[in-house]
């Protein structure tokens, strides 16, 4: 029976050491290498057939000079600052629009509950690419949006959307939307409807009793929606490249490009390193509200 | 009014509204039907409710009575009819506008809000200024007995103290009606009885009506000063608790309200509201009392409670009723014991003995051959 | 007391309009005859007819599948593992680390998972192609599944698998015989998440592709990136069509299979 329990620890337990810390270690140390005009791009490589001597030149090579490359090329700085910008102002407006589809499909017949839950649920299931190219058609000079708009005579000249920062907003807040809507669901479907009553009996007006009970009462499931979309946001790469423009700057773009384009590995594994360290702080806020909800729930 | 200011103890024999056609009731239901869809929850019902009452509405679930109490608190509108609350019509009165206040069956307390504070939501939304917030919720905390535990949340504390707290925060806003469904439903037995007391205490303290929602006939018993008792959306008896119990209306009443044996028989007029009760061929007729006016061979139900049904090993000729049988079965419950004696027709009677003697007499048992006896004022006569 | 008004319901429509508009109007723009995609010039099925003409993208679906198949399989397999050892192996050196790269891939964004992969394979000196985005796939992927089957057994009544030891079965039937039927909705549908998310994955296979091994995703991308296509809109209409008769169907059998649990137990109660 030991065996069988080693057995079933060791081997994921290995397969993630092997292929999720170790690759990671392995980021870590390329963002201290140099670069370099070989194969593969970057030095030091440890040659483990020096041994120990191998070893300690091997470490005496390796520097911070990539990360303080970041420091003074104010692109860097520019694309994490608008990545946070962008992430956090997209998860505000997924907020505004999640929060009422979420609070309706709670207040809508339990029969129709399960519809409404599926329909949210199948864009999820539906190809992030394929949600994303959507908007190209409907967002261009001569797309669908523009058509229709024209035809209304609202507008007289094309609007310039697409492969600008508003596109990017648009297409976060579309595809992301489910991830807000499904935690804030969670909780108002679970909350008790005379509470409400008991708010009303008390001398709520029903907007007041919406402010001092239903709000503060989905608050984990608010908290834990905004998370979710902001978190995957900040490293965002298909979103801004297909409807973003030139000027669009976002972290996950920028590695994609030093390492595609620029082929400078040392440098976007130096722009992963600290996009993690960026995240670290939301991803532990994000744990901590999903540890209290667990207890609240006893 | 001239009752509240007797003293409290001689309530039970002094305090009756319901019989001074002087006294304008708090509550006037006036024809009053709610339908859900082509469900009738309530069938044009009407019914006074008189100030510092402890009124209970009684019956199983789904006869009416707790959508009866929500129209009360306006979470319903009456279909048709009218509801006067102190002589004012509420239709259209939301409930954050009415001057009830209610108590609910799950306590709905606010979950992210400490005990001192939901007592105190009620009072902030009325627009009191913050000291005097303060000082009524440290009386209801006083009142509840809660005072340690004012900055808990309700998670932290026990069932029992949770409904201490929803009936503070019920009462923080000194309704003129208090509404309480199923208030002591969800705690075990013995903090239940208990809890009765604390509530009639309370209300006898505030002075204010309860009204109560009950599925439990002991509960609506001890609280009540009167019980209506409710069936598919009507009302089948409104009465005192010893009126329901020693003299239902009928076999339904008489069923739900403890427990008792019903013998339907063919009723003969004896005079003097006597009538003798043809139960069973060849055996000797029951004699029972009534008021009301029955013909010859009206068919009526005898209603005996069991503690009135004495047995004995040898026929007591002094008693109006008296049949024999056999024990069939005998639940010892401690302080007393009930005996199903089944008669010849099949027919299981029940009687009740207290064990007044520590040592039991075991001079009945299984099979034996006894008599059931009682007077003929102990069973009710009933025509339904 | 009704609380749904009209608030709620055009809060509804609109939502649901935000959500599936887009998606509507590709599928109908996918039958247009025009090459010019915003312009309407009548009802043609001729770019599904390209569509199969084109060898590159059936060549990139099968590799597609192929990766999807293969990983999600794995990915179940060691995911359920994964979870089980989190949820019922107790205490053991490591636990925290393990757990900890349980959850970590699944907020890590893409562009790192991909990159950190390319690196170690390079590193190892692994040549990129189907086998590099097998495992790619199947280690972020098996974080998502034993998430979802870890969610499963915290629910789960331990006293069931006691009764079956205390009946005499050895652990591993224990496992075999009662706790795999009970989580089994939980493994199906993690092997189902795993799969659509290897389908669906851009980022993490262009980094662990190899030439030979272009993936569906990468092919759109490609092409998607110089504008819209009406072979793409054709394309993106059959992968929506598949999506929907697979989770509708989902959500059917589910949903009888719940009416007919409740019907069970009913009948149980009449007799």
């Amino acid at each position: 029976m030991n065996a069988r329990r080693l057995i079933l620890i060791a081997v994921p337990y290995m397969w993630l050491l092997a292929l999720f810390l170790v690759p990671f270690l392995i980021v870590l140390k390329i963002s201290l290498s140099d670069t370099a005009l070989s194969i593969p791009p970057y030095t030091p490589t440890l040659d483990l057939s020096q041994g120990w001597e191998g070893l300690k030149a091997f470490w005496a090579e390796l520097d911070f000079e990539n990360f303080i490359f970041l420091t003074e090329d104010d692109l860097y700085w520019k694309a994490y600052l608008s990545s946070l910008k962008i992430a956090a102002l997209s998860t505000c407006i997924t907020l505004l629009v999640g929060y009422p589809i979420a609070y309706g499909m709670a207040r809508a017949d339990e029969s129709w509950r399960p519809t409404l839950l599926m329909l949210v649920i199948l864009p999820f299931w539906t190809s992030f690419l394929i949600r994303v190219y959507a908007w190209i058609g409907i967002l261009s000079g001569e797309g669908y949006l523009n058509q229709f708009l024209m035809s209304l005579g609202i507008i007289g000249e094309p609007l310039t959307i697409l492969n600008t920062n508003t596109a990017v907003y648009i297409g976060i807040v579309y595809t992301y939307l489910p991830f807000m809507i499904l935690p804030i669901y969670a909780t108002l479907e679970k909350m008790d409807d005379s509470l409400l009553e008991a708010a009303e009996d008390l001398g709520c007006s029903r907007i007041s009793a919406f402010w001092l009970v239903t709000v503060p009462l989905s608050k984990s499931g608010i908290i834990a929606g905004c998370f979710l979309v902001f978190i995957p946001t900040i490293g965002e790469f298909v979103i801004p490249s297909l409807l973003g423009g030139s000027q669009t700057l976002m972290i996950g773009k920028v590695l994609w490009e030093e390492f595609f384009s620029n082929r400078d590995w040392p440098v976007a594994s130096a722009v992963a390193v600290i996009l993690l360290l960026i995240l670290v702080i939301p991803i532990i806020l994000f744990q901590r509200n999903e540890q209290k909800q667990r207890e609240a729930e006893g | 009014m001239a009752q509240a200011t007797k003293p409290q103890r001689a309530k039970a024999e002094a305090f009756a509204p319901w019989q001074d056609a002087s006294t304008r009731p708090l509550i006037e239901f006036r024809g009053v039907t709610k339908r859900f869809g082509t469900f009738t929850a309530i069938d044009d019902i009407s019914l006074d409710i008189y100030a510092k009452e402890f009124f209970a509405l009684l019956g199983p679930s789904g006869c009416g009575k707790t959508t009866l109490m929500r129209m009360l608190g306006g979470f319903e509108t009456p279909t048709e009819g009218t509801i006067l609350l102190d002589g004012q019509d509420v239709a259209g009165v939301p409930p954050n506008r009415r001057a009830t206040n209610m108590m609910f069956q799950s306590y709905a307390l606010f979950p992210h809000l400490d005990i001192a504070e939901n007592i105190a939501f009620g009072l902030r939304r009325a627009k009191i200024p913050k000291d005097q917030i303060a000082a009524r919720v440290d009386e209801m905390l006083k009142l509840v007995q809660l005072t340690p535990y004012r900055s808990r949340k309700p998670h932290q504390v026990s069932g029992g103290q949770r409904q201490r707290v929803a009936l503070a925060r019920a009462l923080a806003r000194a309704p003129k009606l208090l509404l309480l469904d199923e208030p002591l439903g969800a705690l075990d037995k013995k903090l239940r009885q208990e809890t009765q007391f604390e509530l009639m205490d309370i209300q006898e303290k505030t002075g204010t009506t309860f009204v109560i929602v009950t599925h439990d006939q002991e509960e609506a018993m001890t609280v009540a000063s009167r019980v209506a008792v409710m069936d598919h959306g009507k009302l089948v008896q409104v009465a005192t608790p010893d009126a329901i119990y020693e003299t239902p209306n009928s076999t339904y009443v008489a069923d739900f309200i403890g427990d008792v044996n019903i013998i339907e028989g063919a009723a003969t007029p004896l005079g003097e509201g006597r009538y003798e009760i043809h139960w069973a061929e060849g055996a000797t007729p029951l004699i029972g009392t009534t008021d009301e006016a029955l013909a010859t061979g009206a068919k009526v139900y005898l209603a005996i409670r069991p503690e009135k049904v004495a047995i004995s090993t040898e026929n007591p000729e002094s008693r109006a009723n008296a049949v024999p049988g056999t024990v069939h079965d005998i639940a010892y419950l401690g302080n007393i014991s009930t005996y199903h004696v089944e008669l010849a027709n099949g027919a299981i009677v029940k009687a009740q003995t207290a064990n007044t003697h520590r040592i039991a007499r075991r001079d009945i048992t299984w099979d034996d051959p006894v008599w059931l006896s009682w007077t003929d004022t102990a069973g009710v006569v009933l025509t339904r | 007391m009704n609380r749904f008004s009209w608030f709620n319901a055009t809060s509804l429509t609109l939502g649901f309009a935000f959500l599936y508009l887009p998606m509507v109007i590709l599928v109908i723009y996918s039958f247009n005859e025009s090459k010019l995609v915003t312009v309407w010039a009548g009802f043609s099925t001729r770019w599904y007819g390209e569509l199969l003409q084109n060898d590159a993208f059936l060549d990139a679906a099968w590799v597609t599948l192929r990766v999807a198949v293969f990983s999600s399989t794995l990915a179940t397999v060691l995911g359920t593992m994964a979870a089980y050892v989190l949820v019922r192996a107790g205490r053991f050196p490591g636990r925290t680390l393990f757990s900890g790269m349980i959850y970590a891939p699944l907020v890590m964004p893409e562009v790192i998972t991909g990159l950190s992969l390319l690196l170690l394979f390079i590193g190892i000196g692994l040549d990129r192609g189907i086998l590099t985005i097998v495992l790619a796939h199947t280690t972020f992927s098996m974080c998502y599944v034993s998430v979802v089957v870890s969610s499963r057994l915290v629910s789960f009544d331990r006293s069931l698998e006691e009764a079956a030891l205390d009946l005499g079965a050895t652990p591993f039937d224990a496992f075999r015989l009662v706790t795999l039927p009970i989580i089994a909705p939980a493994v199906i549908s993690g092997w189902l998440l795993a799969f659509t998310l290897s389908l669906d994955d851009l980022v993490i296979a262009s980094f662990t592709s190899g030439p030979s091994s272009t993936t569906l995703p990468i092919k759109i991308f490609s092409a998607v990136r110089l504008g819209v296509s009406p072979e793409i809109n054709a394309l993106s209409t059959i992968l929506i069509g598949i999506v929907t008769i697979g989770v509708i169907t989902a959500s059917l059998v589910s949903k009888r299979a719940v009416i007919r649990r409740q019907r069970e137990e009913q009948a149980a109660f009449q007799t």
